[in-house]
Parts: C-alpha cells; structure tokens; sequence
C-alpha cells in the first residue's frame, strides 16, 4: 500500500520541519557566535578571557573580557543574595501563612513583577529607585564603612549594588513560583510527623520542608541565577557603563558593567568586520556559554525534583 | 540549658512576620513603579503626543507617534512569523512527540525560551542587518522577536493540547477522519482558549522587549519608512530618551513609558480575567 | 450511652471529651462524644471505616485542626483540664500526647538517631551524653534498639517497615508523653511485625496510657483493656474490652462484632 503522501504523512513531515526551527535558531546563534569570534580569540587567545584592558584604538588594542564576566557575576551573586531569602520567604507566605482569601491575589502581583518590561525596571531603577539608594542606604555605608573596600568610592547611585538589587526584584517571580511548587509538594506525612512532636509551624517549616525541599529550592535558585545573567536593560540603565580595568567590581558602590550590559551600551559603535566588533561578539559567546551551562543544570534540578513528587511545573 | 518555650514561641511569631516583610518588599517596588510611570507619564498623554513625531527639541509639540506604530508593526510582523512557525511546532510536540527526536526538539525549545535576548540581536544583526538586507531594518526587529517568540508559543501550544481528553481525538477518528484533519479541525478549535492564551502573553512579553532591538532596528524618529529601513519602537523609545539630558525628552520617555505599561498590563490582566472562570475547581 | 458504671471513676480519667463535636468544613465527622480513657490502660476504638475513629483521635492532640476548613466544638480534658482552651497552645499539648500514624512516616531527610532526638532537640536538648541516654532508652523500650544499634546514622527510611513504626513509636516515647495515640499502627505492616507491635503496645501500658484506633476486631480484643465502638461519628458503646465484645449492650455493636457489617 502506497502510503507516501497521504494527508498524514505530509502533515506530520510538516511540523516536524517547523519544529526543527527550534534547532535552526540555535544553531545561527552558535554558528555567528562563534564566526563572529574568531578574529578576537585568534589575536588574544586565551588573554581575552582574562585580560581587563578594553581599548580599540588602532595600534594599542586590548580586549579582555574578564571585568565584565566579573560584572555579571557579581551582580547576579547581589541578586541571589536578596532576591532569593525574599522568595522564599513570599513562598512560605503563601503556602503556609497567607489566609485563602488572600493567597491568590498576593500571588498574582508577584507574578506581575514578571510581567514588567525590563526597560521599565531600567527607567524607575534610573530616576527613581537610584536616588533612594544612594541616599538611603549608600551615602550612610560609604559615610562610616567607605574604608572597606566593597564600600569605596563616591556612590552616585548608578552602581553594581543598584543594578544587583533590581536584578533581585526580577528574580524574585521566578525563584518565588518554583519554591511554591516544591514547598507545597513535600508530602502531608512529614508535616504530620513533626507536628506530632510538638513542632511550632515555623519549626516544621525549618526543619522539614525546607530541607526536604532542598533540592527543588536548589533548581529555583538557579533558575533565577540564569535569569540574571541573561538579563540586559535594566542592568544597562542602572550600572554606569564603566570599561577597561575600572569596570572590574571591586566596590559595590563604582560604576561597572555586565556582559550583556557592555553588548547593549557600545555594539552600535562598532563597524562589522572589525577586531572590535569580534571583540563584542566574543563577549556575547561568553555570556551565551554562561547562561546555557546555568540553564542546564537547574532544568535538571527543577524537572527532575518536581517531575518525581508530582507537582506542576511551573 | 533548654530552650525556653517562650523563646520558640517567639520565632515561631518572629519569622512569620519576616515573611510578611518579605511579601512587602516584594510588592512595594511594584506599586512604586506602577505609581511613578502613571504620576510622570500620564501628564504627557494627549492625542498629539500619540500620533505625532517628536519634532525638534526645545518645541512643547512633540510625541512618540512613530513609537507606537512601529511597535505595532512589529508585533504584526513578529506574530505573522511566530504565531504559525511556534503554533506548528507545538502541534508536532504534542500529537506526534512520543520520540527521541521530539524530545531533542523540545530540550532545545526549552533552553531557547532562556536565551539572553542581547545575544539574539547580535546574532539577527549579523545576519539580517548586515548579511541580507545591508542596514538596520524592521525586518530584522521583526526576526530577533521572532526568534523569542516561537519556543514561547510552542511550549504553551503544546501544554494546550496537552490539556485536550484523548477521548476527542478518539471520537473523531472513530468518525473515520484523518488525523491531520483530527488534529485541525478538532484538538486545535478545543485548546483555542489555551492557544489564545499563550500567544497574547508571548505578544505581551516581546511587546517589551529591547536588547534585540537596539542593533536590528535601530530605532527611527521618522514614521514607518519601510521594511528595510530602521523604525522605532516603544521599548526603544523609551531607552533612547532616558540617556537624554533634555527634560523634555525624558518625559516622553516616561510617557511612552505609560503607553508600553498599559498595553502589557492590560493583556495579562485581560487573559488572567478572561481565564478566570476555565480553572474554577 | 457510656457504660463506665461508676461516674466518679468517669471524673478521674486520665482523658476524656466531653460533648465533642468535629467538623471538615460543611460535613460533620463527630457528634457528640462522649468518651474516656484511662490511664496506663490501652483502650482500643473500633468501628467501620468512615466512622470517625481517626478524627476522634486526632482531637485528642489537637491535630485535626491542621486540616484546612476544621472545626471542633466541646472538650477534651486532659488530665481534668480542657486542651481546647484559649490559653493553651497546641505544641504543649501534643508534647504530652503523642502520635503513631498509620504509615510509618520517619523523617526521610534524618538519621534514625536524629529521628528519635527530633522532638528533644526542639526543646533544646544539645547533642551530648542526655540525649544519646534519652534515644538509646527510647529505641529500647520500642524493641528496636538490638536491630539499629549499630547503624544509628542510617536514614530513618533505610529499615523495614515494621522497624520504620517501631521507630515512629521511639520517636514518640522520647519525649516522654503521658498519652499514647496509635492510628491503626499495623494495617501497612504484615503479620510478623503487627504482632511485635501488639507486644508492644501491651508493654507500653505500664508507662503511658495507649489509645489505638483499629479497624481489626481481633488485635482490639487481643491488645486493649477498654473498647469503643463507634459508628457515623457517634459512640454507640464504651466499656471493659470483654463485656464490649462478648456481651455487648447495644444491637448495633454486635451485628458489627459478628462480621454483619463493615
């Protein structure tokens, strides 16, 4: 029986072509990634991932990106340090504390923080939450504590520490939802267990939950590191734009960078073809790298610890 | 040496109102910035401010006509590629996805939706901008956003037929009808609500989006000029003028700041109110 | 419909409700009881299933209220004082009455030794001599110290479930309760282990008082000294386990005792 174009069978072929556009994206971006690079790792090798000069100018040029890798991190180590405490303790609010009535809607406008476009966070954290900032937390810190050195410098505002905490708040729907799964998830028996030990609710929740969660909690933690590192605007409007060896985060309160943040502000200068544009290119590929290690292992995390307690994903 | 009972009283009150803290400072920010882009953008809205070009700075008539339209635009065009291409391939996850290829595809799918979207526009620059068409042009906005939307699209496309009984698939092809023809004419009309859905929150998402922008389309003050050329968007817009030193600018940044706020707001809060009844246990 | 013949004897129990109601929600799953236990006596509560037997129980340490939507009206006395009062906390309560649940449900994420120490190290009990004195005595007088002295630092969940609710039942003694609740402790386990824990629970007896919920007439009339039966959420019969079982007062009682129903 002849089957080969029956409506099925060409359906089928169909969407599967179409879903391999999946794998075309992907692979263009490696493939430019990649191309795009290669003038830029040719010419420095392996000085452009540790190198913290970044000049173009003809005859004096030197691009190293690790200033920049150190923005990233530093950043979304800032993000992760606040962002994740205040997610999981919304998530405990919200399984444990929060009466009926108001569970959903509290839940719905921390869902909403995901919803705002990143260039709004950027535009708020720039003529809003930066001036609070500085005047509120940094001027006081620099004031008494500037002689340590994460405190140095003169705080305008537009920082590493203001970009961190901006970041914390566009984790915070990721790392929050996630935990509320797994939270959730850690089996009535255990809880039974230790109330009938004369537990106090908090007690049950240190004790118990949280640590028979512990890997789920992992996964949302990294989960919204992956966040931070890919995320662009806000970081962008809020960190200072600086470059070179002065963009290595040594003080909360300086002006730095992040990959994604010195891609945004200085791409357009450059011309394609050019060291300069490899140079670029070769930052993205990095900040790529990065993120798709990151991503990889909090799928694992988060799909294998919720798949297996037969909670919903997300 | 025990600890007291009181003590353990006391942390059980103690953490429980760090939690409320932490619910406030989640919700603070929120209402902060949903207060401050109403106070400073509201007082720019005006007809003129929405259908007119910027015009020179100094002069009080200005607006960020050509943001909205290419915004608009794009979004078209970014729908008209992505909805079908992310619609599609969710079909193929969902009703032929039992494989190993399918799996790949779909692992691959998943990291897309992760993918820092600034990478995205150097790769769509390189490729569209300089490669193919030789400038910065809508068409390559229109791509890079393509490229965000579609694994979006397919993942909710295929959560919603999931969510589609086998039993309808059975009682149509008990019918004698054609999978294929199962699958159009009855699994995708059944899960509408949840394709609906998806795509206006993925339309909702790209709506906002920047990064990809700044080297794809540029950014325009002029009306649309054509698929080739640069254009301006909202999101764009609103970047462009916050690095301005003119005051003037920087209000109607915050205007167009109102304008792209409640057009995502008011997607998610529609799809939320419109969804509200399906879920009801 | 109490048959404890002599009301003072009622007065001096060790816990008895009075005119206790319990609700999930809109449904009632308790009307009216009035029952009591004595001390260091086993009294067993039996009854169909659905009858309320569990719920019973679990107002006796104040843990049916956890279940969202839970409600209870009247008393239970312990020791002559109602736990349901305003003034008193749950987490005393349930430190003086204690819980074996039907599944074995030892802490997955701890030692068997941290298991036992759990609810010492809540109240402030440090890691040192006390406390290994306090598990090895626990996990003694449960029968299962001979089998796990050697692997105290194994997870709780790495033994047989038999020893896992052996384990639960250390777990409960260790904090030195004065009541002892079991519900249906033996239906997950097979026939070897349920009649180690029936030894057991006739041990127990000299130190605490035991309340065993079951639904299996036999281990009642093989365990307990006084029995309840119970049936939609009321107490239909209450005495001496032998008078209950051969002579019982009400219809109801001995058509389920003859197998008739449930």
């Amino acid at each position: 029986m002849n089957r080969k174009l029956t409506g099925d069978n060409v359906f089928k072929l169909l969407t599967a072509i179409i879903v391999a556009s999946a794998a075309v994206i992907l692979v263009v971006n490696a493939a430019v990634l990649i191309t795009g690079s290669t003038t830029v790792l040719q010419r420095f090798g392996l000085n452009f991932f540790v190198g913290t000069r970044w000049d173009a100018n003809l005859g004096r040029e030197a691009f190293g990106a690790l200033p920049y890798v150190l923005g990233t991190l530093v950043t979304s180590g800032i993000a992760l340090l606040i962002g994740v405490p205040l997610s999981l303790g919304i998530a405990i609010f919200l399984v444990e504390m929060a009466p009926r009535t108001l569970r959903v809607p509290i839940s719905y406008l921390v869902e909403l923080l995901a919803a705002v476009p990143s260039v709004i966070y950027g535009l708020w954290g720039l003529f809003v939450l930066r001036f609070w900032i500085r005047d509120a937390i940094e001027v006081p810190v620099s004031t008494y504590l500037g002689w340590i050195p994460i405190f140095s410098g003169t705080p305008f505002g537009l920082d590493v520490f203001t970009a961190g905490i901006i970041l914390a708040l566009m984790i915070i729907p990721t790392v929050a939802s996630v935990s509320k799964e797994v939270i959730s998830a850690v089996p009535g028996s255990i809880r039974e267990g230790a109330y009938s030990i004369g537990a106090t609710k908090w007690e049950v929740i240190r004790h118990w939950v949280l640590s028979y969660g512990r890997s789920g909690i992992f996964g949302a933690v990294i989960l919204g590191l992956g966040r931070a590192v890919g995320e662009t605007m806000a970081v962008t409007m809020v960190i200072g734009n600086a470059t070179g060896p002065s963009a290595v985060p040594t003080s909360l309160f300086k002006p730095g960078q992040t990959m994604a943040s010195l891609i945004a502000n200085n791409f357009l200068e450059t011309t394609t073809g050019t060291l300069e544009r490899s140079a670029y290119v070769g930052v993205g590929l990095i900040l790529l790298l990065i993120s798709f290690l990151i991503n990889i292992a909090a799928y694992f995390l988060v799909t294998r610890v919720l798949k297996v307690k037969g909670g919903a994903v997300e | 040496m025990f600890t007291s009972y009181a003590m353990r009283k006391f942390k059980n009150r103690f953490f429980f109102f760090l939690c409320l803290l932490c619910v406030v400072a989640a919700v603070l920010p929120l209402l902060s910035i949903l207060y401050e882009v109403v106070v400073r953008g509201a007082p720019q809205l005006s007809l003129q401010f929405l259908t007119q070009g910027p015009g020179t700075i100094g002069q009080s008539a200005g607006g960020i006509g050509p943001a909205i339209q290419g915004s608009l635009i794009l979004i078209g065009l970014t729908s008209l590629i992505g909805v079908p291409v992310g619609i599609l391939s969710g079909v193929y996850l969902a009703e032929y996805g039992n494989n190993k290829y399918a799996d790949a595809m779909r692992t691959i799918n998943d990291m897309l939706t992760e993918f820092p979207s600034i990478v995205i526009g150097i790769t769509v620059s390189a490729v569209v901008v300089s490669l193919i068409i030789g400038r910065y042009s809508a068409i390559a906005g229109a791509v890079a956003l393509a490229f965000m939307m579609i694994p979006i699209v397919a993942r909710t496309t295929e959560e919603s037929l999931k969510l589609v009984p086998n039993s309808v698939r059975e009682a149509s092809l008990a019918l004698g009808v054609h999978k294929w023809r199962t699958t159009v004419s009855v699994v995708l009309p059944a899960a509408r609500a949840g394709l609906v859905t998806g795509t206006l929150l993925s339309v909702a998402r790209i709506a906002g989006e920047t990064a990809p922008l700044i080297m794809t389309i540029l950014g325009n003050t002029y009306f649309f000029l054509g698929f080739d050329q640069p254009m301006d968007a909202l999101p764009l817009r609103i970047y462009r003028n916050s690095l301005q030193p003119y005051q003037d600018l920087q209000a109607q940044g915050w205007g167009a700041a109102l304008v792209l706020v409640l057009i995502v707001l008011a997607i998610n809060v529609g799809v939320r109110f419109a969804s509200r009844g399906r879920f009801r246990r | 419909m109490i048959s404890i013949n002599d009301s003072s004897e009622f007065e001096s129990m060790k816990m008895r409700s009075v005119g206790l109601n319990a609700w999930f929600g809109a449904k009632q799953a308790l009307k009216d009881i009035n029952v009591a236990v004595k001390a260091n006596a086993v009294t067993a509560i039996i009854g169909p299933s659905g009858c309320g037997k569990s719920t019973l129980i679990r107002c006796f340490n104040r843990m049916h209220e956890l279940v969202p939507g839970a409600k209870t009206s009247g008393q239970v006395l312990l020791d002559g004082k109602d736990i349901y009062s305003g003034d008193i906390d749950p987490v005393m309560i349930r430190r003086r009455v204690g819980m074996v649940f039907q599944k074995p449900n030892p802490f997955p994420t701890m030692s068997i030794y941290d298991n036992v120490a759990a609810g010492l190290k809540l109240t402030g009990m440090k890691k040192g001599k006390n406390l290994d004195e306090v598990v090895r005595r626990s996990l003694e007088q449960a029968t299962l110290w001979e089998e796990v002295k050697n692997d105290l630092n194994n997870p709780g969940t790495s033994i047989s479930g038999g020893q896992q609710q052996r384990l639960c039942i250390a777990r409960a003694i260790a904090l030195q309760p004065e009541v002892i609740l079991m519900d249906e402790p033996c239906s997950a386990l097979d026939p070897i282990a349920t009649a180690r824990i029936e030894e057991l629970v006739v041990q127990l007896k000299n130190q605490y008082t035991v309340v065993i919920v079951t639904h299996n007439m036999q281990q009642a009339a093989r365990v307990s000294d006084f029995t309840a039966f119970m049936y939609l959420g009321r107490l239909i019969e209450f005495g001496d386990t032998s008078s209950v079982f051969e002579n019982p007062r009400s219809e109801l009682t001995e058509k389920y005792i003859t197998g008739k129903f449930g």
